[in-house]
């Protein structure tokens, strides 16, 4: 199993570099943040809790091989009307992409098209999908959350000694890169409008920044560090603010999520709103990581001194 | 050239992979796996279609004409994090399923239901 979890990394990062090459820059740059970090880590840990070992199958595989293998050949048939890999003239490069291309500079004074379809164009979507990703949130939370009594600081500093020994190096090395690795996570959140980058990634490099702080020095040090029930409200926030930014606009007078009427400039407007609601996708994207991993690591521990004492 | 749509078969091999570890395995987080794959090759299909020969990554720029179609690739930007979010609510129930049942493996819960509901009968 550890390999299987180690494999699908990789994968993440290749895939990552298959984005590149295909000139999605930001979709590469989340793949990477997202495939080859976080999703890894949660693996791992949900490995450790679940056991490394996997039963042999007794049930022969193959009628699901021939049932993929059919559907695999449909699928291909299917393809043979598909237009050709890059060709300009695809009927997806017909509708709206060439409005988002010529248009999207003039309307929002965007030089990223991909953030100013993302936030502006197509705000809905966007608010629907931190929606769905706040809702994950608050569902890991009702399934792992734990109820625990409060420790002393004294089983944390023997803790923390016993670690000191142990990991000295990548100790000292992730104090260093944390504070740049939290820096960037702010260039890449207020630069999305003009380079790759954007509230998704921004959330998730930062949440990366937390959990790699979380893993070095325990989880006992993290909670006095990391207040959970404010990461829990900047959750609620971050959609909050999307919502809000909504509404402001149509008391102004536009419609829903219409940034133009935020300000006497349309442009201002536009920028004034895809900001705060690149802040507000930032805010639930970063706080629901760092709840999922910290869920998945004080389970972890429930399960781990749970075992201890029984044996 | 028919070898021109070799972006879509990679996508529909990538995807049967994951489908197949879906149906064939029992072991749930290799399921998760699967489906992890499988969400991938969605991915790959979308990115692909939006990439255009010859054009660039979709930020403006003086004097460049040709870009990559900026829509797929705003999908899959968010789709990539939702997906995060939504394995992680999967690897959630695999873990209490783990501590209700002490095993992950699809045969093994299957087993325990059908007894119970047995017990209940007799």
């Amino acid at each position: 199993m550890f390999a299987v979890v180690m494999l699908s990394g990789i994968y993440g990062l290749l895939s990552a570099s298959f984005f590149v090459v295909m000139d999605a820059v930001d979709v590469a740059f989340t793949e990477a943040s997202v495939g080859a970090g976080i999703s890894t880590l949660l693996m791992l840990t949900a490995v450790a809790m679940t056991g490394r070992t996997e039963h042999v199958t007794r049930h022969k595989p193959y009628l699901a091989f021939a049932v993929v293998f059919v559907t695999g050949c449909l699928l291909i048939y299917g393809t043979l009307d598909m237009p050709y890999f890059g060709s300009p003239d695809a009927p997806s490069h017909q509708h709206v992409a060439p409005r988002y291309i010529n248009d999207s500079m003039q309307e929002t004074g965007m030089p990223n098209m991909v953030t100013s379809v993302l936030a502006s164009y197509r705000g809905f979507d966007t608010f629907g999908e931190v929606t769905v990703i706040f809702t994950a949130g608050i569902g890991v939370l009702a399934l792992l959350s734990v109820v625990r009594g409060r420790e002393s600081d004294a089983e944390i500093e023997t803790l923390n000694d016993s670690m000191h020994e142990q990991y000295l190096i990548l100790r000292i090395v992730i104090k260093m890169l944390i504070p740049f690795i939290l820096l960037y996570a702010f260039y890449v959140q207020f630069h999305g409008d003009f380079g790759p980058g954007g509230g998704f990634q921004a959330g998730v490099i930062f949440a990366s920044a937390i959990i790699l702080y979380v893993m070095l020095f325990g989880l006992g040090t993290a909670r006095r560090v990391i207040n959970q029930s404010f990461i829990q409200i900047l959750s609620a926030i971050g959609v909050l603010i999307y919502g809000c930014v909504g509404l402001v606009s149509i008391l102004n007078g536009g419609s829903f999520l219409d940034y133009s009427v935020l300000s006497d400039d349309a442009l201002a407007g536009q920028h004034l709103g895809i900001l705060l609601i690149e802040l507000g996708v930032g805010c639930t994207v970063a706080s629901v990581m760092i709840i999922i991993f910290f869920k998945f690591a004080e389970r972890n521990e429930y399960i781990q001194s749970k075992n201890g004492k029984s044996t | 050239m028919i070898l021109g749509l070799y972006n879509y078969w990679i996508v529909v091999v990538l995807m049967m992979i994951g489908l197949y570890i879906i149906i064939a395995h029992g072991n749930l987080i290799k399921k998760i796996v699967g489906l992890n794959i499988f969400q991938t090759s969605v991915f790959i299909f979308y990115i692909s279609i939006g990439n255009v020969e010859g054009g660039t990554a979709p930020i403006w720029g003086e004097g460049i004409t040709l870009y990559s179609n900026p829509l797929p690739h705003v999908l899959i930007l968010t789709a990539i994090v939702v997906g995060i979010a939504t394995t992680a609510l999967g690897l959630a129930l695999a873990v209490r399923l783990k501590e209700a049942y002490g095993s992950i493996e699809e045969d093994d819960i299957q087993a325990m239901d059908d007894q119970k509901t047995d017990n209940k009968h007799c």
